[in-house]
Order: C-alpha cells, then sequence, then structure tokens
C-alpha cells in the first residue's frame, strides 16, 4: 500500500494530500467542510482525489488525519454530561478553580463567570483520604460510594470521572470506587484522575480528567462513523489521528484519551513545516501560520518543535502536552477601526470571519479588514489566477478610505498602516515563542503558511530579521501535508518531587524503564513493530522552590552514563539561557515523562524541473503596487510554472490556486530544488 | 536636593513628528516588554507569594520618570526630587522603605528596583519592579506585625541604595540585607526575578531605539502620553459631574481591639480638572494598618477603571496626571506620619478599590458593582516541622486568600476568586507536599455571597489541618462592616475564623492576631467574606436559586433571602415563594441604592453575638491632627 492519505478539516475547508511513498509525489485537493459531520466532507474528499490521482482507496497504507472534532466539543460545551466525585470538602473544585481573574486591574468588572466542566450538581464528595505520601489516613467510606454513584446515575451522566486529593501518589481509593462504578453501572464509562494524570495539583488533574470524559463519546462516535464510511469506500490501512503534541495516535487510542488531540489542529501546520523544513534544509524555523482570524506561531529548533506541559482549549487550561503553538488574534479577516477616544489605529482581534468577510469579498462585509488593506496596495491582485470570483477593489477602497479619514491621512498609508500593525502584532506573538525564551530569531528562517502567511512573510521576516522567509510548496494545504508526514508517538507522565541529591541515578532508571515499558507496549499495541519504536525521556527540573520547571530530554543512555550530574549541567545552561542567572539553589527533579516515537517514514519530496534561472516563461503580467511609500512596478507570477533556480526580484507576485506570495521591495525570491519560495534581502 | 543624572552625552532628544502608524507599534512594542517584565518574573521567583500568587508590579517609565506602561503608576519623579546621589549608567536602585518614595510601595516587604537605561549614553527610560518579599525579619514571622508601632518593628527598611554602582555589584551591601531576613534563599531569588524583569525590559527599550531612533523613540513616548491626556480629558468632562459626590467604607479593626477606621472621599470636577479629596478620613492608627497612598497610584487605579469602560486597549501611561488633583490629609490613615508601622496596609489598599467603584457608580447605578473587593487575606504558618521522620526543619508559609467577586451590572460574581490582576490560589496538594499541613475542606461558603439579582460570590472555606505544632498569624478584614450591596442587593456575608482543637474544642479568634500557637492536629476554619449582590434579589429566577442549593451554592435558609422557599424534595414552594415575595417586598419598599447593612452602631451592639467576638472599640485621637503640629 504505496500511499498515505492526510487530511485536515478547517472550518471552511478540508484540505486533502494524497503522499506517493515511493516518489515523493503528491496530490492536494480542497473541498467544503460539511461542519454537521465532517466525515461526509473527508469521504467526498477521498473520492475525489483517489479519481484524480488515478488510485484505488484499497492502495491508501495509511490515513492520517488532524481534527478539531475534540476542541470544538470543548468549545461549544458539547460534551457528554459527565459525573464528578471527589474528595470530601472539595466539591466546589471546579468552581474555584485556580481562583485566576484574567485581564489587568479592575478586568473583573467585564470577565464573564465561566461555568465548570462538570456541572456542580453532577459533583458529589466521599469521605476516605490518603496524604500526601500515599498513606491512607482515613478509609474510604464504601457506603457514601455507593449512595453518590446512585444519585449521579439517578441524575443521568453519561460519563463518571473520579478525581481524589493525593490519587497522583497512590490510586487505590479511586480503583476501588471504580470498581463500585462498573458493578453499579456497568454501561457508563469511567475516567480515573491518576490513570489519566498521575501528576501533582488537583485542579489540572481533575479538569484534564474531565475534559477527557467529556469528549470521549464525541470522539467515539465520530472515529466510528468515519471508520466505517472509509471501510465502505475500500479503505483498508491504518486510522490514526494528530496529536496535540504532534505526534500521532491510532484512532483507538484517541478514543480512549481524547485529551491528548484537543490541539490536534494547529498541530498539523508545525509537522508540515517540519517536512518542508526538512527538505529544504532548514533546521531552525519559525513557523508563520496565519488565517482569517487568528495566526498561529511555534518554534522549531534542530528539526523538534517546542513542546508544553499544557493545552489551552478556550479557557481551560488542560495537563495534556501540546505543541507550544501561540495564538493571537490577527488574521485576514480582522477589523481595522479607529477609537474616537484615543484616535489611534487599532487592529482586531475583532475579525469578519467567513461570514461576512472582507469586503473585498463581497459577500456583505462593509469594516476594513486586513484582507482589503492588501487589496488596496494590490498585494492581493483582484483577479486571482484560478480564483473563481473577482476581488472588489473598489468596495475595500471605500472602507479603507474611513480609516484614512480618521486618521487625517492618505489612502495608501491607511491601507499600510493596517497591514504594519497586524505584522506588528505577528511579530509580537513570534517574539514570545523565541526572544522570550532566550532563542536568538536571526537563527531561524520565517516560514509562512495558511491562507494569508505567504503574503505576510517576508515583512514580518524583516522585522524579526529571520531570513530567509519561506513560502512553502502547497502552503494552503500544509496542514494535511503534516498529518501525512508525522510519526507515532505516545508519552506518559509521572510526579516525583524530589531533590536531586536525595535521588540516586538508578533509581530514576528504574522508575523511567518502568514508564518507558508502558509507552512501547502501547505502540506495539497499535502495531508498530518492536524494531521501529524509540524511546526517549524527559525530566523537568527546577531549582527547589521555583514554580516554572525547565523540561529536558534525554536519551536513556546519556542518563546511564552521565548520571544526574550531566543533566543538572544541561539544566543551568539552559536556566542561564532563558534567564541570565544560575543559583546555589538545590536542584528538584519535579516530573518524569517517558516517550516513544515509531519510525519516522522517509517521505522526500520531489524535485522539481531545473530551470534557467529566468522566471520570465512564468510571468502573467506587469502590476502596479504600493510600497515604501510610493507607487512601484513589478510583476505577477505564475507558481505552478515556475522551476528550480527561478530568481525573482521584489516587488513581485507569485500567485498559485489557494495562496499568494508577496515579495517586497529590496528583496530576492529564488525557487529551491523541490518548489519552496525561499525569500533573502537583495544584500544576503 | 534632587538626583544629579550623569551622562556621556547631554544631547537633550529631537522631538519629531510621529505617524500614527509608528505610534501605535511602539506603544504595542512596549506592551510586549511589559508582558514579558511578568513572564520572567513568574517564572524565576522563589516564594510562593510571588512564584504563585504573582504579588509584583512591574513599570516603565520616560526620561523624566513619567510611567509609560504599567499599573501602579510611577514614583520615579517625586523620587529623583529626593534622592540624594547620581544616576549613571550601570546603575541600579533598590529600595523598600515607602517613607524614601512618596508611598509608592507601601510597606517594608516590598522590595524594589529601578534600572536607568542609557542609549548611546543618553539616559532615556527606567524600568523598575517591586515585589513582596514573604521575610524581611523584624518581630515576626512573615515580617508583618499587627502589634507594631513603629515602622522600626517592621523588619528591615532599605533606603535607596545602589545595588549596582556604574556595572560594579555591591556584594556587601547585599550581604548585610539577607543577613535580615529569615528567608535568605527565597528573597535572593526573588530579588533575581525582579532584576532579571528589569533587564529584560531594559533591552527591549535599547533595541526599541536602534530599532526606530532614539528621537523617535522618545518622540513616540511623549506622543503616549499626550494621546493619553486628551483621551482622559473628554473622558473627565463626560462621566464626572461638578457637583462634588461622597463615598465612604471602613477597615474593621487595627488588631488592638480598635476600630472600624473611616475612610472617605468626595469627587468633584473643577473645569477640566477632578479633584479627589480624602478630608474626612480618620486620622492615623497607632497600629499597622496604616496605608501611605501615593497621590500617583491612586490617580493611575482612578484613570484605569474609567479607561476599563471605553477603550480597554489604550495603554495606561501617567499622561492624564494633571487633569487630576488628589488630596490627602497628612496625618491620616492614608498618609501616616514617620515613624507610623505600615505592614498591614493590605486592608485598606483593598478598601480603596470599593471607594472608587462606589464613587463613580452613583451617577450610573447601572455600571455599579457592589463591595467585595476588600483586602487580601493572609495566613502565616510556621515552626519546626515535629513530626515523625522529620528533624525540625524549619517552615515558614505564607498564604494570600481569595473571596468573593462582588456582584456586578455582567452577571453573578465569580466565587472564590481573585481581584487581584495575576493572582492564583496555590494548589492544596503542593502545601501537603511541602508542608506539615493538610487541608481538609476547600470549599465555597454557600450564602455567603450577598443575595441580589445577580449574585455576589461566595467567599472560601478552607480548612486547615496542622500536623507539626507552629505559630499562625492571621490579616483579614470585613468581618465586622460587611461588603455592601447596591441596587437592591444585599451585603455579603463577614468573614469568620475558627481554630478547632485536636480536643474537640473550638474557639473564635479574631480576624487580626499573631503568635497564636497551634498544635498537631488542630484545624483552622478560614472563611473569607462574600462580595455584595447586585440588583434586586427578588427579582431573581426561583429555578436558579433552588439549582444553587443543590450545587451547594446556597442553602435552604439562604434561598429565604431571595425571598423563596423550598419544599423538602428540593423543588420550590411556587406559592409560598410568591407571597413571601410579595410581603417582603412590602416590607422592604424602594430597593435601596447601596445597602450597607444595619449601621456601625447595630453592628456594634450585635457583634459579640453575631461574630463571637468583642465589638471594636471607637478610636479616639486626642491630640490636634498631626498635620498642623508637624508644620
Amino acid at each position: 500500500m504505496r500511499y498515505r492519505l492526510g487530511v485536515d478539516v478547517g472550518g471552511t475547508f478540508t484540505d486533502l494530500l494524497l503522499f506517493d511513498n515511493e516518489t515523493g509525489g503528491f496530490w492536494r485537493h480542497k473541498t467544503p467542510s460539511t461542519p454537521h459531520d465532517s466525515s461526509e466532507g473527508i469521504l467526498t474528499g477521498v473520492a475525489e482525489i483517489t479519481g484524480t490521482a488515478g488510485i484505488d482507496a484499497s492502495e491508501i497504507g495509511y490515513f492520517l488525519h488532524g481534527t478539531t472534532v475534540a476542541t470544538n466539543a470543548v468549545l461549544e460545551g458539547k460534551g457528554a454530561r459527565v459525573g464528578l466525585i471527589t474528595t470530601e470538602g472539595y466539591r466546589h473544585i471546579l468552581q474555584i478553580a485556580r481562583s485566576f481573574v484574567p485581564g489587568g486591574l479592575a478586568a473583573w468588572i467585564i470577565w464573564p463567570k465561566p461555568q465548570p466542566l462538570a456541572a456542580l450538581e453532577d459533583t458529589l464528595e466521599v469521605g476516605g483520604r490518603m496524604d500526601a505520601d500515599g498513606k491512607e489516613v482515613r478509609a474510604l467510606d464504601e457506603d457514601g460510594v455507593r449512595a453518590a454513584i446512585a444519585a449521579l446515575k439517578v441524575k443521568g451522566v453519561e460519563a463518571l470521572t473520579v478525581s481524589l486529593m493525593n490519587a497522583y501518589v497512590n490510586g487505590e481509593h479511586e480503583k476501588r470506587i471504580g470498581a463500585i462504578a462498573e458493578e453499579l453501572m456497568p454501561d457508563i464509562p469511567v475516567s480515573l484522575s491518576h490513570e489519566v494524570l498521575p501528576e501533582m495539583q488537583e485542579y489540572e488533574r481533575t479538569l484534564s480528567t474531565v475534559a477527557n470524559a467529556a469528549v470521549r463519546p464525541v470522539v467515539g462516535k465520530y472515529v466510528s462513523k468515519l471508520r466505517t464510511g472509509l471501510a465502505d469506500a475500500g479503505m483498508q490501512g491504518n486510522l490514526s489521528l494528530l496529536r496535540s503534541d504532534g505526534g500521532l495516535m491510532s484512532a483507538e487510542k484517541a478514543e480512549e484519551h481524547p485529551v491528548n488531540i484537543l490541539m490536534s489542529g494547529p498541530a498539523g501546520g508545525v509537522t508540515g513545516a517540519l517536512w518542508v523544513a526538512k527538505n529544504a534544509g532548514f533546521d531552525n524555523i519559525l513557523t508563520l501560520d496565519v488565517g482569517g482570524t487568528s495566526t498561529d506561531v511555534a518554534l522549531i529548533e534542530n528539526l523538534e518543535p517546542r513542546r508544553e506541559r499544557t493545552t489551552e482549549v478556550g479557557h481551560l487550561s488542560v495537563r495534556a502536552s501540546a505543541l507550544d503553538v501561540k495564538t493571537v488574534g490577527a488574521g485576514g479577516g480582522s477589523i481595522a477601526y479607529v477609537p474616537e477616544l484615543t484616535g489611534a489605529l487599532r487592529v482586531g482581534p475583532q475579525s469578519a470571519g467567513a461570514v461576512p468577510g472582507p469586503v473585498a469579498y463581497g459577500k456583505g462585509g462593509e469594516e476594513p479588514t486586513v484582507t482589503d488593506a492588501n487589496v488596496v496596495l494590490g498585494y492581493l491582485p483582484e483577479d486571482l489566477l484560478g480564483g473563481s470570483f473577482k476581488l472588489d477593489r473598489a468596495g475595500a477602497e471605500k472602507s479603507v478610505q474611513k480609516i484614512a479619514d480618521a486618521l487625517g491621512i492618505g489612502l495608501m498609508e491607511a491601507a499600510r498602516g493596517i497591514i504594519d500593525i497586524v505584522n506588528e502584532n505577528m511579530f509580537g506573538a513570534l517574539r514570545m515563542i523565541s526572544v522570550q525564551q532566550g532563542y536568538d530569531p536571526r537563527h531561524f528562517a520565517l516560514m509562512g503558511f495558511g491562507g494569508a502567511g505567504p503574503l505576510h512573510v517576508n515583512a514580518v521576516a524583516r522585522l524579526m530579521d529571520s531570513w530567509p522567509a519561506i513560502s512553502p510548496v502547497s502552503p494552503g494545504v500544509l496542514c494535511a501535508l503534516g498529518d501525512a508526514t508525522t510519526r507515532m508517538r505516545t508519552e506518559t507522565a509521572r510526579s516525583f518531587s524530589r531533590l536531586a541529591s536525595d535521588t540516586k541515578v538508578e533509581e530514576l532508571i528504574a522508575v523511567l524503564d518502568e514508564m518507558s515499558a508502558q509507552t512501547r507496549s502501547e505502540l506495539l499495541g497499535d502495531g508498530v513493530p518492536e524494531g521501529e519504536i524509540t524511546s526517549q525521556f524527559e525530566v523537568d527540573i527546577r531549582y527547589a522552590g521555583q514554580a516554572f520547571e525547565v523540561p529536558l530530554t534525554i536519551d536513556p543512555e546519556t542518563l546511564r552514563s552521565g548520571g544526574i550530574e550531566a543533566i543538572l549541567q544541561r539544566f543551568d545552561e539552559e536556566h542561564n539561557r532563558l534567564f541570565t542567572f544560575n543559583m546555589d539553589t538545590p536542584h528538584e527533579i519535579v516530573n518524569l515523562r517517558a516517550v516513544a516515537l515509531g519510525e519516522a517514514p522517509q517521505l522526500p519530496a520531489a524535485e522539481l524541473e531545473k530551470g534557467d534561472g529566468n522566471p520570465a516563461h512564468a510571468k502573467i503580467r506587469d502590476h502596479t503596487l504600493w510600497m515604501d511609500g510610493k507607487e512601484q512596478q513589478g510583476a505577477i507570477y505564475d507558481r505552478a510554472k515556475l522551476k528550480q533556480g527561478d530568481t525573482i526580484p521584489g516587488p513581485a507576485i507569485i500567485t498559485e490556486m489557494d495562496s499568494t506570495t508577496l515579495v517586497e521591495t529590496g528583496c530576492v525570491a529564488t525557487i529551491d530544488a523541490v518548489g519552496n519560495i525561499l525569500i533573502n534581502p537583495e544584500s544576503k | 536636593m534632587p538626583a544629579q543624572l550623569i551622562q556621556e552625552n547631554t544631547t537633550p532628544f529631537d522631538t519629531v513628528e510621529i505617524d500614527p502608524v509608528t505610534l501605535d507599534i511602539i506603544e504595542n512594542a512596549l506592551r510586549n516588554a511589559r508582558i514579558e517584565m511578568d513572564a520572567t518574573l513568574v517564572r524565576t521567583a522563589m516564594s510562593p507569594g510571588i512564584r504563585e500568587q504573582g504579588d509584583a508590579f512591574p513599570l516603565i517609565a520616560d526620561p523624566a520618570g513619567k510611567m509609560i506602561v504599567g499599573q501602579f503608576g510611577s514614583f520615579i519623579d517625586g523620587f529623583l526630587q529626593t534622592f540624594d546621589g547620581t544616576i549613571e549608567d550601570g546603575d541600579m536602585i533598590f529600595l523598600s522603605d515607602p517613607y524614601s518614595c512618596g508611598g509608592a510601595i507601601s510597606h517594608s516587604n516590598d522590595w524594589l528596583v529601578m534600572l536607568p537605561v542609557f542609549h548611546e549614553g543618553r539616559l532615556i527610560a527606567y524600568t523598575a519592579m517591586f515585589g513582596h518579599m514573604s521575610d524581611i525579619g523584624g518581630k515576626v514571622v512573615g515580617s508583618m506585625p499587627i502589634k507594631a508601632h513603629s515602622i522600626f518593628e517592621e523588619g528591615v527598611r532599605i533606603p535607596p541604595v545602589k545595588i549596582w554602582k556604574k556595572g560594579e555589584y555591591n556584594e556587601d551591601l547585599m550581604k548585610l540585607v539577607m543577613h535580615q531576613t529569615r528567608k535568605a534563599d527565597w528573597c535572593q531569588a526573588d530579588l533575581n526575578a525582579l532584576i532579571a524583569s528589569c533587564r529584560v525590559a531594559s533591552k527591549r527599550i535599547v533595541e526599541m531605539a536602534d530599532r526606530f531612533g532614539p528621537d523617535v523613540y522618545y518622540s513616540a513616548t511623549q506622543a503616549l502620553l499626550d494621546r493619553n491626556y486628551r483621551a482622559m480629558k473628554s473622558l473627565l468632562a463626560m462621566a464626572i459631574a461638578e457637583e462634588p459626590v461622597s463615598f465612604e467604607d471602613y477597615i474593621c479593626d487595627d488588631g488592638m481591639g480598635y476600630g472600624p477606621y473611616k475612610i472617605k472621599c468626595t469627587m468633584w470636577r473643577e473645569g477640566d480638572r477632578v479633584i479627589l479629596d480624602f478630608a474626612g478620613t480618620d486620622p492615623q492608627s497607632a497600629a499597622s494598618i496604616n496605608f501611605f497612598l501615593n497621590e500617583n497610584m491612586f490617580k493611575m487605579f482612578f484613570g484605569i477603571y474609567m479607561i476599563m469602560v471605553f477603550d480597554p486597549q489604550i495603554l495606561f501611561n501617567d499622561g492624564f496626571y494633571d487633569l487630576i488633583d488628589v488630596r490627602i490629609p497628612s496625618g491620616s490613615l492614608l498618609k501616616p506620619e514617620f515613624p507610623a508601622a505600615l505592614s498591614g496596609r493590605t486592608h485598606a489598599l483593598g478598601r480603596i478599590f470599593d471607594i472608587l467603584g462606589g464613587l463613580l457608580g452613583q451617577k450610573t447605578p447601572e455600571f455599579l458593582n457592589a463591595a467585595g473587593f476588600s483586602s487580601s487575606p493572609h495566613l502565616f504558618y510556621s515552626g519546626n516541622d515535629n513530626r515523625e521522620g522529620k528533624s525540625g526543619e524549619w517552615f515558614q508559609l505564607f498564604q494570600i486568600g481569595f473571596g468573593g467577586i462582588p456582584g456586578r451590572p455582567l452577571g453573578d460574581g465569580p466565587d472564590g476568586h481573585s481581584l487581584w490582576p495575576g493572582f492564583t490560589n496555590v494548589p492544596n496538594e503542593f502545601l501537603e507536599r511541602y508542608f506539615p499541613m493538610r487541608i481538609e475542606r476547600y470549599e465555597t461558603e454557600p450564602d455567603s455571597g450577598g443575595a441580589g439579582l445577580h449574585r455576589g460570590g461566595n467567599g472560601i472555606r478552607m480548612t486547615y489541618r496542622f500536623l507539626a505544632d507552629g505559630r499562625i498569624a492571621i490579616h483579614d478584614d470585613r468581618w465586622f462592616v460587611p461588603p455592601w450591596g447596591v441596587n437592591g442587593g444585599l451585603p455579603g456575608k463577614r468573614a469568620k475564623k475558627i481554630l478547632e482543637r485536636a480536643d474537640g474544642t473550638t474557639e473564635i479568634v479574631g480576624n487580626k492576631v499573631e503568635d497564636v500557637e497551634v498544635r498537631d492536629g488542630d484545624q483552622l476554619h478560614f472563611i473569607t467574606w462574600g462580595g455584595g449582590g447586585w440588583g434586586d434579589p427578588f427579582e431573581r429566577d426561583p429555578a436558579l436559586v433552588a439549582l444553587e442549593i443543590e450545587q451547594g451554592l446556597l442553602t435552604a435558609e439562604g434561598a429565604r433571602e431571595y425571598g423563596v422557599v423550598m419544599l423538602d424534595n428540593g423543588t420550590v414552594d411556587e406559592a409560598a415563594t410568591t407571597a413571601l415575595r410579595s410581603d417582603m417586598k412590602a416590607q422592604r419598599g424602594e430597593p435601596k441604592l447601596f445597602d450597607y447593612g444595619p449601621g456601625i452602631e447595630a453592628l456594634r451592639e450585635a457583634c459579640e453575638e453575631e461574630t463571637g467576638l468583642p465589638a471594636p472599640i471607637q478610636p479616639e485621637w486626642h491630640s490636634e491632627p498631626i498635620a498642623e503640629a508637624a508644620e
């Protein structure tokens, strides 16, 4: 089965990317999403793309899928009705949360009161207590447990979660409650906090367990429907879903632990960028995924994307690994306005969304957006190549003129102002994940994708001084590409909370080995052959007393040979890089994780035909645009016709089916061996 | 004598024309720099007070000391007027004495570092940050003695000194300071964190000056100040009347048996200027509840409340200061005379926000929030860990508690949350692992939120079981004078502390106590106040009232305040509810704009019975107001 199919379901389009393992060639396809049941759109897309490629669905070995079905269940409150059993005295754990009110001073006045993910009326407490060392202080009140479960059954909960104090050290009481639940309501799925997340911090553990239980039925239903549909279409290959941390997991595992796919969507772009980076020969990449309402940014160092230990969904912060993707409310649909009081130019976070959309789309939008500014400046030509509709330039000009009038400047200056401000917002997000984490952006290339990424990537690269600015092949379907090209991954985590000086390396290795065996057996269970599995350890370290741990990845061999000292030394280096100082305080080993990885597929990109460097054959026409404070003459090129080695001086526009790349004045674009556009300053 | 500025390059900045887009970009970059300061601090600090609860505040100022970003306003201008020394490249100022900076920090626990930022030999900015240190020595653990009579009893007091002098670290100074505290490790880490934050911001400013050119950067900061001035000017003209309005509220007691202390503020507008006058505020206390309120800080609080409503994207800065005149009588609770004790200032600091809310909302009741921004309750617990298997290690805990957020025009106040920006609670599993204690109960206190169409948030009942012998101290307020309700909403319930000994006996303890001995197995029920209610409680949907009973947020007894009668099966008795509501409405008459509860005298009379504590004694001030005496 020589093909891999990546499928990414977005709000508007379902993107498909069919990859030929043997030639490295691929087909891409877009079909409208079907939000009421996204498997419909997927199946339509599968039929269409296999038709185009002239292959049979049975030749697809792997169906790899990024989905927002779990995300939406949480955001829209469409998860299952979850009952929660807590330790006596902790019934309001989700109501109090971390007591945190976002925003600055006085922001409490305008902060809406959130509703807990498991309703308070479905949260009951039971007697019994473990202490911080895992010793039983009070025996479990089994009569109370039975009464609570009976009460929840009457209320009609669809899933049960149990989260008790200190269960991360000793889960015996949770296990017993699970057994009683099994007996009293065998049809209701039960999640125990010490199994879902055996880590300290009762609120985060409870929330993660509840979130997992809430989305489980939704994900289960979705997966089984998709599986049936694909089987009916003749597909016999493996079905895997993309995890928030950029790895793949089998659909079966995803059904059990959907908390791991909450940020599956944004992870696809980053894994896609990773594949492009490998093929283009760049190890360090900043990603800029510009959509309609927001922009996602991430950092890849040495071909490894940064991960973090929490997944943020709406106002909830769930403890599950995710790629460290930061989002800002700045996208093509972001609305520009000038508040009367200050006379300042603001762009976003309000967005025109898909409906009514930018004025230029002619769907009833009236407020000036970033896309409209791009149209006014000539960066988005009104007759897009392959586009079925013409952009309404006059409408866009009229709306941007409102901004110009309010600021007392010219139309073009106002339009460029909107672009400069939205670029600055993206720049701010990129700084958070680079400079603020101690990385020097000058050592990174910047890759722009998503609908509007290639339009902004050149300008943002200039702000960051991150070169080249890369417009990857197929920037519009990069997520699907990422789904298709990443590898299997699973992990397990545990609190350790001990001073390094009190820990023997043998103990640490013993625990990690046990965790590693667990993750390996999970991958084996998913059909990954033993020989293809590699293991990694991750250890979170901090100076005893700090709140912030530095996660360090180590391979088992280094740990065995270098001992704990070697990890501590790396921690000190990392701490110094992040915060510019070290301390004499003892080190604490906070959490341990074992990661098991499947083999990364060797999927080289197909090489592009070599050209003579002259892009004339791909030129569509001359074009006037406004840049650097004046009108300038540039040209528009057809990306599909460009050849390896072609060199295009800015200002220029390169168009393709679903995306437009802007090359600014003073910069030069070259086409690399596999078709990526690399933009550099003329002087470089 | 004012500070002497030494620069290699004394050319003044050129004021250049800034286009609006560049201005917004610089504003944005400054906002990001400030976010970076916060992030750096929280990640590297070590005391739970800063690392978990975020008790620290950053600012970036222009060369004249005017705050461009931050939320507490700038003290730098005032500081420069009195600092008797030089400001040079490579210097970093360190201080903690509130009397040395006009109250920019308001007790000695707050350590402040200030870094002058130079670009090509010219002073271009200041960055500063202060944070609360868990212990700075002195007579009690945590260094906030309730029974202090002067600031000399409140731990080490640092006048403005240089930690770095022209790039050279003053190690002896730091040794001396760290020698005073019980928790030198925390203080050192937290101080490092403050310094790292200021350095990060200073780096960003230099980058901005390089990127845009120093003249453009400087001119942009001036334009931002000016923009704020213009915005606030029209806002004030629109929202503040010329006719004076007054509001007063109380601090319940001083921890020495006296109280309540009144804080009063009157506001009016004269042309473009708004006057906020604290005349009528009680004189300073002989104990430590005095709050040295910096005028600029209060201007900033006032401005933030105003801006929040209109263009929340405005970056708060000092630009509007000239439009506001804050008058605080010398020798009053809010401007005590040196060397008055200051460590317990948290209660008055909190109360200032209730007063602001009450003042600004009087003319526009639909925007009015109830009271509840009362204080941030503290618990201290310390000792030597004498549990089995432990070797008597010293431990000390300083924890900030949370309460009910007031009922608001927007809806119910959240239960058990924080009104201070960025504060979070400490996970109880963390407490149980690192301290000899078990948290037996951590729930919201039913019925504590004031009844209203929009209910005030409930306070928290936190039950600590101490597992090692030690001593505790409690700092809380709102136990005597309740948080008021508005627009018909009722006041929230008051705070309470109950000590339940291992032998089963219980005692009510005061809300400002220290050096209370506790033994293994004793439990402390630490109950905080609820937020006041908003709007007529008889308008609240009885079904919602019933649901909140099921949720444990309310009791059947508490439902009566809404005029809701419950049946034994947990459903609403519709007929009885209609009847009771109509009776109660008739009895009440028109809903009150403010409901303060029964009034001070009635509260005093019922105090012992209702709170289990003796009523505070009305303080008397025999001397003439100190302000005059001091002239």
